[in-house]
């Protein structure tokens, strides 16, 4: 009776370990050896070196699925941090009915990808969308046709991002700007700072580790960008909105390529390791940084 | 000397009054730039609203962004349960229902077992605790297309293949990571000098779970299933890859449905869809705004 009050909370706690041990790292590692092998449409375990990652890297479809995933995240990532930093910045200048301003900004994170990717892809639609009403308006020469170009496709794709996500990044900042010290604030405009000086010289500088985890939190969005890429534009025209995720969709469950798409899974993995290795290390080393300070 | 008083008040009022104009015109800015910004989020949503009471010949007409001039609710019930998705005749209703009967068992069973999870890696920690703990955050991190063909053998072995038990499964043992974080932040929070009472008075564990440390947490609670239950609700990849035909969740017979390419669009009935997927998260974030805010800090900076 005793030894078991003593190992209850073990006992407890034990299928909750054994089933996250199994989802991280049973299924990653079934997921790379699959990766491995020659598996097409079905799984296979005929061992096969680095076929895989080979042919993956040679496909041009990946080259457009990375490339696009630079020049998304790059635009993504920036343009919805400054768009949430503009947008906290004025919500935190005592305004009116706050908390109206901040529903508006934020509801698109109640709702999914897949259904704000619908209804933006109706509005790029050009028989019926942004275009037809400002044609209809008079400029019968405007032209806004995004999903239908190869060529700005992407652009679709980082616009409805940027708007889908502005609201967290304004989320994240103003809890950061709410939790910076008055005094400071009071004593730099008792200094005769102006508005925007105090908050390029004394605000933000203290806000900077607020700069960086909204930055990971939204690259770690746009690496894992799928349902967004699906309901706007499916890929298309052609190939040219394939994602990595896409991709894996694609190879493993449209084309029968099992092992090439588990490869790209794994490159997923690499990708968000790259990302999140170094910044929980910085964590690490920042908590201790400040234990050893206090 | 009276002069001098006079022009140096002057002066002062000038200088006031040059203050309270640039303060006028600094909120004049304020205001115009949150308004001009609040109609680009405002605008879709509308949208989509004013589209599923308009007619469908009107919509073709007059474009998708324009004021309504006709009220109609014939989409609604045809959205419900009439429209084609896949070859299938009876609107979104049953995906709807399957989308129901997943994310209440998942978000009841992985907020409750995170409860659990959170308060023995808080308050009963054992050696080896915190290394358990951080595996588990490892969870959260994880891509679902490192998971997809796993889940899709692991189903099929067990019988839960194509089935919505499956996908309740998949999302209880998701979500495992994220309600387990969430409530271990916030037992951390409550004294141990309380729990070590509770044990002097002779509370066992469960005794001190029940009696304690749930009675503490309405909030936390709030904010998991608020957290669990609009993330699961619009959860996609899952749905679509494990599940097929009319056992898929609402988010993938909408993707299905916008996709079946026939020539007319029938924007009213898609639109009446839209917002009977959009609508339950919609509900719950207008009413728990506040905790879904505070989950998403706390799940995003952590």
């Amino acid at each position: 009776m005793e030894r078991l009050k003593k190992w209850l909370p073990i006992l407890v706690i034990a299928p909750s370990i054994v089933a996250s041990f199994i989802y991280v790292f049973v299924f990653a590692g079934w997921t790379f050896y699959i990766s491995l092998s020659d598996s097409t449409l079905l799984p296979s375990y005929n061992f096969r070196g680095f076929d895989n990652y080979a042919s993956l890297w040679a496909n041009r479809r990946w080259g457009v699925a990375y490339s696009n995933l630079f020049y998304f995240s790059a635009f993504y990532v920036t343009c919805a941090m400054a768009f949430g930093l503009l947008l906290a910045i004025l919500i935190d200048q005592k305004i009116r009915a706050e908390s109206f301003w901040r529903t508006v900004f934020l509801y698109p994170l109640a709702v999914s990808f897949i259904v704000t990717g619908t209804v933006w892809q109706w509005l790029y639609n050009p028989a019926s969308g942004i275009q037809f009403m400002v044609n209809s308006l008079g400029w019968t020469d405007f032209k806004f046709a995004l999903t239908t170009d190869r060529q700005n496709a992407i652009w679709a794709i980082i616009i409805t991002g940027i708007w889908g996500s502005a609201g967290f990044s304004m989320a994240l900042f103003l809890a950061g700007l709410r939790s910076v010290d008055q005094d400071i604030i009071k004593a730099a405009q008792i200094d005769g700072a102006s508005w925007f000086r105090t908050y390029r010289k004394v605000i933000l500088p203290t806000i900077a580790p607020i700069f960086l985890a909204v930055a990971v939190v939204l690259l770690q969005f746009a690496i894992k960008t799928f349902d967004l890429a699906v309901a706007l534009t499916n890929s298309g025209p052609g190939i040219s909105t394939t994602f990595p995720a896409t991709y894996v969709y694609d190879f493993m469950f449209q084309r029968g390529e099992i092992g090439q798409g588990a490869a790209a899974a794994m490159m997923i993995l690499a990708a968000l390791a790259v990302v999140l290795i170094p910044y929980s290390l910085y964590l690490v080393w920042r908590r201790r940084r400040e234990a050893g300070h206090g | 000397m009276a002069d001098m008083v006079l022009g140096a008040t002057k002066a002062h009022d000038r200088e006031a009054a040059r203050a309270s104009r640039r303060h006028l015109l600094a909120r004049i800015v304020i205001y115009s730039l949150l308004a001009l910004f609040s109609i680009v989020y405002v605008v879709p949503l509308l949208v989509v609203f004013f589209n599923a009471f308009r007619s469908n010949a009107e919509i073709s007409a007059m474009g998708l962004i324009s004021l309504p001039q006709s009220f109609n609710l014939g989409a609604w019930p045809q959205a419900w349960s009439d429209f084609c998705i896949g070859g299938q005749c009876d609107g979104v209703a049953r995906y709807f229902w399957n989308s129901v009967g997943m994310v209440v068992p998942a978000t009841i069973i992985s907020t409750a077992l995170g409860a659990i999870n959170g308060y023995v890696l808080s308050k009963w920690r054992f050696p080896g605790s915190e290394i358990v703990f951080g595996c588990m955050l490892l969870g959260v991190f994880m891509p679902g297309q490192i998971a997809l063909l796993p889940w899709a053998y692991l189903l099929g072995q067990v019988g839960l293949a194509n089935s919505v038990y499956g996908l309740i499964l998949v999302h209880c043992i998701q979500g495992l990571s994220f309600t387990t974080l969430f409530f271990r932040n916030y037992y951390v929070g409550i004294p141990d000098d309380l729990i070590k009472a509770a044990r002097i008075d002779g509370a066992g564990f469960w005794r001190i779970f029940f009696r304690i440390m749930v009675p503490l947490s309405p909030p936390i609670i709030i904010v998991t299933v608020i957290w669990q239950f609009t993330g699961i609700w619009n959860e996609y990849l899952f749905g679509v890859v494990l599940n097929s035909g009319s056992n898929q969740p609402i988010t993938a017979a909408l993707v299905a449905l916008s996709m079946s390419g026939t020539s007319v669009r029938t924007y009213d009935v898609m639109s009446a869809a839209v917002l009977i997927a959009a609508l339950p998260p919609l509900l719950v974030y207008f009413f728990g705004g506040k905790y879904f805010v505070r989950g998403l800090t706390q799940g995003a900076i952590k």
